[in-house]
């Protein structure tokens, strides 16, 4: 199982408490997990990518195994460890403000 | 006992206030959806225990919020908005075409006779519409297909369509404004438009008179007399008495026609209530006096009503979806401020008190008349 880390509006927006996990078919990239996110949250579509583009949020980014993989090409797989749910994918909700 | 259900967007969260007919005892519920940009919430005419709230933010997008009981409890419904085809461009701030992108529901309006069917007005400008509680919502094209949508231009807060007027003698009639595009009609469900601008000057477009480019801010109606629609304009406050078709300038004796907001008394249909603004430069009161202005004679005569509102220091704005009405009979009136105040007047305006003070920014502000 995927483990997944969401920040706390959706969380709350989705009513989930605490880690996500998740089962992943296949290879574990970035769209296949935000792909079973979305089935098993269906109130998350939208709110992770954009509806339109299916591209991710400016605002949010992707870290894994103290690794930014915002940048990364959705179908890239993921890091091994996050494939074996030993670490989790957290979706952040980048800080603005000063 | 009748009551009152006053429907508060704010840019952090959306709250309820309620009370009897005196209102005089307010019960605060809220916020719901804490930290989450709310732009409107609006009760169902036809099921008043139905309420839409949009619900939106910079990190997360849009999100439709429905409640079945009067906002108590709260359920997501759909979220996506895609534009109808191709959706070309508008004209960007600096004059260049820009692609037409989704940004937020600026204000939600159901129908007066289905709770499940509501229109939804957006940002970049489109008006959508669901018939299945907001599970799935489809955009009316026509509007943006009238032919004029590449000079459409974005307003300082954006591209947005913010008023829809729904008319209660025509189900086919619907009114929109855009910012700052200008007002609309459709006399066919909204299959086809047109502008409806003629008499509205804008001194900040290169034709003064253009057909589109006007920076409507807000238009009243009431449900009575649907030809007759009242207008804040950017500066200028207009009227006009063939449902849009001619429009001419009713500021009168303000003390300036600039401000956002305008609303309709509910049992005198030539009462209206204006908030005047300083200037498109100075968004807040005139001399730091917080002052409604209100006319008994549709325009042109305006008296200042100020008992009880802050007459110094006052540098709030009131934003344009953000006064109601409610229908009791000694008719209340109601106004939030970017300060986080929301008004009530429950004698037309002539004495007003503060529901609360301390709110995040008021964003929006709906009344549910319950029996």
């Amino acid at each position: 199982m995927i483990r997944v880390i969401l920040p706390s509006h959706l969380r709350m927006h989705a009513d989930i408490n605490g880690e996500v996990t998740l089962p992943v078919a296949g290879v574990v990239t970035q769209r296949s997990l935000l792909d079973a996110l979305e089935a098993q949250y269906p109130v998350l579509r939208g709110t992770v990518r954009d509806y339109a583009t299916q591209r991710r949020r400016p605002f949010l980014r992707f870290f894994a195994c103290q690794r930014d993989l915002s940048l990364e090409a959705p179908d890239k797989p993921l890091p091994e460890a996050v494939a074996r749910g030993e670490q989790p994918f957290l979706i952040v909700a980048a800080i603005a403000g000063g | 006992m009748s009551g009152v259900r006053v429907l508060v967007g704010t840019r952090k969260g959306a709250f309820v206030l309620s009370a009897d007919g005196t209102r005089k005892s307010w019960t605060v519920e809220g916020p719901h959806f804490p930290g989450w940009e709310i732009y409107h919430v609006k009760g169902s005419p036809a099921d008043p225990d139905r309420i839409y709230c949009s619900q939106s933010s910079g990190w997360f997008g849009q999100q439709i919020q429905c409640s079945k009981d009067g906002g108590k409890s709260w359920a997501p419904v759909g979220n996506q908005f895609a534009y109808d085809g191709d959706a070309g461009t508008h004209q960007w701030y600096d004059g260049t075409p820009h692609p037409w992108e989704f940004k937020r529901v600026w204000h939600l309006e159901p129908s007066l006779t289905d709770a499940d069917v509501v229109y939804a007005g957006a940002e970049d400008a489109a008006l959508f519409r669901t018939a299945d509680g907001g599970q799935t919502w489809t955009e009316l094209a026509g509007l943006r297909g009238h032919g004029s949508g590449p000079r459409w231009q974005p307003g300082a807060g954006g591209m947005c369509l913010h008023t829809i007027l729904l008319d209660p003698s025509d189900p086919n009639r619907i009114f929109i404004a855009i910012s700052a595009a200008g007002a609309f009609r459709t006399d066919d469900g909204g299959k086809t438009w047109r502008a409806i601008n003629r008499g509205l000057r804008s001194q900040y477009i290169p034709d003064p008179e253009a057909e589109v480019g006007h920076c409507v801010h807000r238009i009243a109606m009431h449900p009575s007399r649907p030809n007759v629609l009242f207008m804040q304009k950017h500066w200028d406050v207009m009227r006009s008495d063939d449902a849009g078709d001619t429009w001419r300038e009713v500021s009168g004796n303000l003390p300036t026609d600039f401000g956002f907001v305008i609303d309709v008394h509910a049992h005198e249909p030539e009462t209206i209530y204006v908030v005047p603004i300083k200037s498109d430069a100075e968004h807040y009161p005139l001399e730091g006096k917080l002052r409604v202005y209100r006319s008994r004679s549709g325009g042109e005569e305006w008296e200042p009503l100020t008992n009880g509102l802050p007459q110094a220091n006052c540098y709030v704005n009131v934003l344009r979806d953000a006064m109601a009405v409610d229908a009791l009979d000694d008719c209340g009136v109601y106004f939030g401020t970017t300060g986080g105040q929301v008004y009530v007047s429950s004698d037309a305006g002539d004495s007003w008190s503060p529901i609360v003070r301390d709110l995040p920014a008021v964003l929006s502000v709906e009344v549910q008349t319950l029996s």
